[in-house]
């Protein structure tokens, strides 16, 4: 059983979403799906033991051998990712079905949870495969089930931005498909590993140059990287809540993901970064994407859509970190993966519950809230300083790393920059705090009361481990390290 | 109770942030809830007695809380310097409480669980501060002390006051995140830890410019000691009720501000490396403008929490003027200024608040002879500022002495003359007040009051009813809670006098305790 882990977080999902057609009852489908995510949650974690006791794990499927057959390869780097992925899909269905009935029409809901454990599986699957094509397969049933998840929202503009993310989606991923036929087409094969060992010889091709431009930009894409961002507030706003708290922590990571395996393990270090003057251009697109979209979100009145930009600087950060290739800086994005991860799916969650009170996350809906609201806001202002990177906050550990990585290359003066954006992100932070702790309750929300158990037990277990992680960081720093470690061929 | 000096230290900082939740549990019953207050404004004292009396007894007293990243620990570690602040904030902490709830039952305020928690928070994060072991440690607790004063700050919730609070978090967490943490970043990175270290952290071979410019970014970074440009926020801040004012904007959460200041120099510069940087002098002139510019601004404004608060602006520049003299009576006059300000300052926005309460005026211009209502009040008033000026009989003449000593000492004597020419302004700004509030007749105004008088006669023969109300006006003292907290302060301005010696003690073991 044991040996089987590698292959059975990716199937155990996979197997589980047509299940849930069959139980066709929303409420089992909801018990359902969250057994299996736990279920999942709990492999990740073994996983993440065994990896970081014994080294990497390779699973052969069907027993064919590595090069030929599909290898999932799990090494430090992706098991933290799957604990991430994972870890978040689970809390985030506890509220689900609360949260669904009041944003899904009912005869919907069965296919929601299909939908969800289809997109649990892609995204689990790109992580955990050690197979270019492989990648390509399972992105594409991330995507598909995302985009109809999207268009589940309430509001009609939900198929507008489904269907924006829909064609941007399909670029990104024609673009890696390009990518992977041309390295397929140089090298005969499709394993990542085979492919780090076989492109160095014909590296200095204008194919494999052809073919790393376009997986980068179709992976950027994907991650929403300044300028390739626009599909993602529409998406994150008019998505159904429940659908933005999953997406907002995880899926950005994958795509974050890809970037690091395929510039650090697949084309490897001197290519990525000698090359090819990646570093400049990742660390000019970081703070640009840091500033215009903190600097968007500063004037968005829906605060789905500010998250949603601040979700887009934050990307910036972990793109900063790692154009900086050092250990310390890839050690900072990944730290910044797993705590912006645990920040936004916080905030989304509350703001989950503010839909479920209220209906809308505008601003003038705001009004009082504190009050009405006092756990569900008060998560909301956790998360929010923790944006900012207040001290004994995860926002803080990892911002901590990556001024030190900063420094160490010399480069203060992005240093200062990455400092003066946090003031970017108090002033957004602020007007909601503002608007929901100082404004009497607008007149037709007098009755406004607190969100629901099923809503607050998650919340509040998101904040608390964004204070914990905060404080303890022994579990998250020793992992990224490691990961960041082994990237870079350093034997810890 | 026989608890260890390490138990206590920690009590010291729990106690306050654990108040909180008492607080917000028996919200509902006032008498209970200020009671939660007194209460542990009693334990705090008695715990800093006890600790008081183990730190001269030579006792080490560390605590290791955990470690966040290596090397990157949250710690406790007493030394004088932190020993005199957490007295004195813990003192001026249970003073202040007792005057607020007369200040504030009587101005029937709103909010006031909200209010007291938030009060409890603040004391808790400058204890937690002053008995830092590490910048790292002080950072977490300057910013929780920025953080849970800003509810103080907005308090009345009004636009008025959100834009005073937007001003107040924007430049205190501006300047903390942007040059404050950058420095904190850039130090553990040149000198490898933030442990403070009597004598300095950095090696002797350090560039001189890269301190400097440290230097320069700690300086501008802790915006709490309100150098100018940074002082904005606080006459921002005066829209807070005023025992906030007194206690968080004239003691805990500016004192913070320039405790850091005086750590940093001693224990992270160290005095030697201090007096040869090349950015000390720019330093010694910024503060040195930003007293004497404080002062002339003080002066020009009516509001008189608003004078107390640029007065206090000016004060602050003492304070860092004499860390950064990097000489030993520098930095006893800069200690015992902390402790002669605190005073000082907290009894006049004390008589502010109380002639707010009872007579409802705010405006100086219109507290001409009040004197006759609020005797004590303007009595207290009129010895606070001798302290502030720093005349005799009044603590603040020592520690203005050894400021004095130090500039003479380093022979700065442009500042010098910056500290005699605020200690005039002082006067000019404060004296009027008591003067003309017991002497109002004695002004310049008296022919405009005839004049206010004749015409009030001519419209009606009910004014000339008023006018006899107004001479025959009885005593109109604020409520006995808020009374009891004023004498209290006054008559510790003048014992500081007469009896200076422990704080002298603590202030000058600062340089010369432990390893």
């Amino acid at each position: 059983m044991i040996a089987h882990l590698p292959v059975l977080q990716v199937i155990v999902p996979l197997m589980a979403a047509p299940i849930c057609l069959i139980l066709k009852r929303a409420q089992l489908a909801w018990l359902f799906s969250l057994l299996v995510s736990s279920l999942t949650l709990l492999i990740s974690i073994l996983l993440l033991q065994q990896v970081m006791t014994s080294g990497v794990v390779s699973y052969e499927l069907g027993g064919w051998q590595a090069p030929w057959g599909i290898e999932y390869r799990i090494d430090k780097l992706n098991a933290f990712l799957l604990l991430i992925i994972s870890a978040i899909s689970t809390i985030v269905l506890f509220a689900a079905q609360t949260s669904i009935e009041k944003e899904i029409d009912k005869n919907k809901h069965t296919l929601f949870y299909v939908l969800y454990l289809l997109s649990l599986t892609g995204m689990l699957g790109i992580v955990a495969t050690g197979d270019a094509f492989n990648v390509f397969v399972f992105l594409e049933i991330a995507s598909l089930s995302t985009y109809a998840l999207i268009a589940m929202g309430e509001d009609r503009r939900a198929l507008w931005a489904s269907y924006q993310y829909l064609v941007m989606g399909t670029i990104g991923a024609t673009f890696i498909l390009i990518g992977v036929g041309l390295m397929y087409q140089m090298t005969g094969t499709l394993n990542m590993q085979d492919l780090s060992q076989r492109l160095p010889e014909v590296a200095q091709t204008r194919t494999v140059f052809t073919a790393f431009a376009f997986v980068i930009v179709g992976v950027c894409l994907k991650l929403a990287l300044f300028p390739l961002h626009h599909w993602l507030p529409n998406a994150y706003a008019y998505a159904p809540s429940i659908v933005t708290a999953f997406f907002a922590a995880t899926a950005t990571k994958v795509a974050m993901y890809l970037l690091i395996r395929l510039t650090f393990s697949v084309f490897g270090l001197s290519f990525s970064f000698t090359t090819i003057p990646l570093q400049t251009l990742f660390m000019a697109l970081g703070l640009f994407g840091i500033f215009v979209a903190s600097t968007s979100a500063i004037y968005q009145n829906n605060i789905k859509h500010l998250f949603a930009y601040s979700s887009i600087a934050q990307i910036g950060y972990m793109i900063v970190g790692f154009s900086i290739s050092t250990v310390t800086g890839l050690t900072a994005t990944l730290l910044h993966v797993f705590n912006h991860a645990l920040m936004k799916c916080a905030i989304f969650l509350a703001l989950a519950a503010v839909v479920y009170r209220l209906g809308d996350v505008q601003l003038n809906n705001f009004h009082g809230l504190g009050r009405q609201m006092p756990l569900t806001m008060a998560a909301i202002v956790v998360g929010g300083l923790s944006l900012i990177g207040m001290p004994l906050t995860v926002g803080f550990v990892s911002k901590w790393y990556l001024l030190t990585a900063l420094l160490e290359q010399g480069w203060w003066p992005v240093a200062v920059l990455i400092l003066f954006a946090a003031i970017l992100a108090v002033i957004y932070v602020w007007r909601i705090i503002e608007v929901a702790y100082f404004k009497e309750p607008l007149v037709n929300q007098a009755a406004v009361k607190e969100a629901p158990m099923l809503f607050l037990v998650p919340i509040w277990a998101l904040t608390i481990a964004n204070i914990y992680f905060g404080i303890d960081t022994r579990l998250s720093v020793q992992v990224a390290q490691a990961a960041a470690q082994s990237l870079f061929g350093v034997t810890p | 109770m026989n608890l260890s000096l390490e138990l206590m230290l920690q009590l010291s900082i729990i106690v306050p942030l654990s108040a909180t939740l008492a607080i917000v549990a028996t919200g509902h019953i006032p008498n209970l809830r200020e009671g939660v207050t007194i209460t542990s404004c009693l334990i705090l004292i008695y715990l800093m007695v006890n600790l008081y009396q183990g730190l001269s007894l030579g006792a080490t007293i560390r605590v290791f809380w955990w470690e966040l990243l290596p090397g990157l620990t949250v710690s406790f570690d007493i030394e004088p310097l932190g020993m005199l602040f957490a007295l004195i904030a813990s003192f001026l902490w249970l003073v202040t409480s007792c005057y607020a709830i007369g200040y504030m039952r009587c101005h029937q305020e709103k909010n006031q669980t909200r209010f007291y928690s938030c009060f409890a928070i603040a004391i808790g994060a400058a204890v937690g501060l002053a008995f830092a072991a590490n910048l790292f440690t002080l950072f977490i607790f300057y910013e929780l002390l920025t953080l849970s004063t800003y509810p103080l700050v907005t308090h009345a919730g009004t636009e008025n006051a959100k834009k005073a609070g937007r001003t107040y978090l924007g430049i205190l967490l501006s300047t903390s995140i942007v040059f404050f943490l950058l420095a904190i970043v850039s130090t553990w990175f040149v000198a490898g830890t933030l442990d403070f270290k009597l004598g300095g952290i950095f090696s002797a071979d350090v560039d001189k410019i890269i301190a400097g410019t440290l230097l320069v970014l700690f300086i501008f970074g802790i915006g709490k000691a309100a150098i100018m440009p940074f002082h904005r926020w606080l006459p921002a801040a005066m829209i807070a009720p005023t025992p906030v004012s007194a206690l968080l904007h004239a003691v805990a959460v500016v004192k913070a501000g320039v405790f850091s200041i005086l750590k940093i120099c001693v224990f992270i510069f160290g005095l030697d490396l201090l007096s040869v940087l090349p950015t000390t002098q720019f330093l010694l002139y910024l503060a040195g403008a930003s007293v004497l510019l404080a002062s002339l601004v003080a002066m020009k404004q009516d509001n008189l929490k608003a004078r107390l608060a640029y007065s206090t602006v000016s004060q602050l520049g003492y304070i860092t003027i004499g860390a950064l003299l990097a000489t030993s009576s520098g930095i006893i006059g800069s200690s015992m200024h902390i402790a002669m300000h605190a005073f000082g300052k907290i009894t006049l926005f004390f008589c502010a608040g109380a002639i707010l309460v009872s007579l409802d005026k705010s405006k100086i211009s219109e507290m001409r002879g009040i004197g006759r209502q609020m005797p004590l009040t303007m009595f207290a008033f009129f010895i606070a500022s001798l302290s502030i000026i720093g005349v005799p009989p009044t603590g603040g003449t020592w520690s203005k002495w050894f400021l004095m000593m130090a500039t003479i000492e380093t022979e700065q004597w442009l500042l010098m003359v910056v500290l005699m020419l605020s200690s005039l302004i002082n006067i000019a700004y404060l004296l009027p007040l008591p003067f003309h509030a017991f002497f109002p007749d004695l002004s310049s105004n008296r022919e405009s009051n005839k004049k206010a008088n004749k015409k009030a006669n001519k419209y009606s023969k009910k004014a000339t009813s008023s006018a006899n109300i107004l001479t025959a006006i009885p005593i109109q003292e604020a409520p006995l809670p808020s009374l009891i907290a004023i004498v209290i302060t006054t008559l510790a301005c003048l014992a500081l006098f007469i009896y200076p010696q422990p704080l002298f003690e603590l202030a000058s073991a600062v340089l010369s305790s432990r390893e």
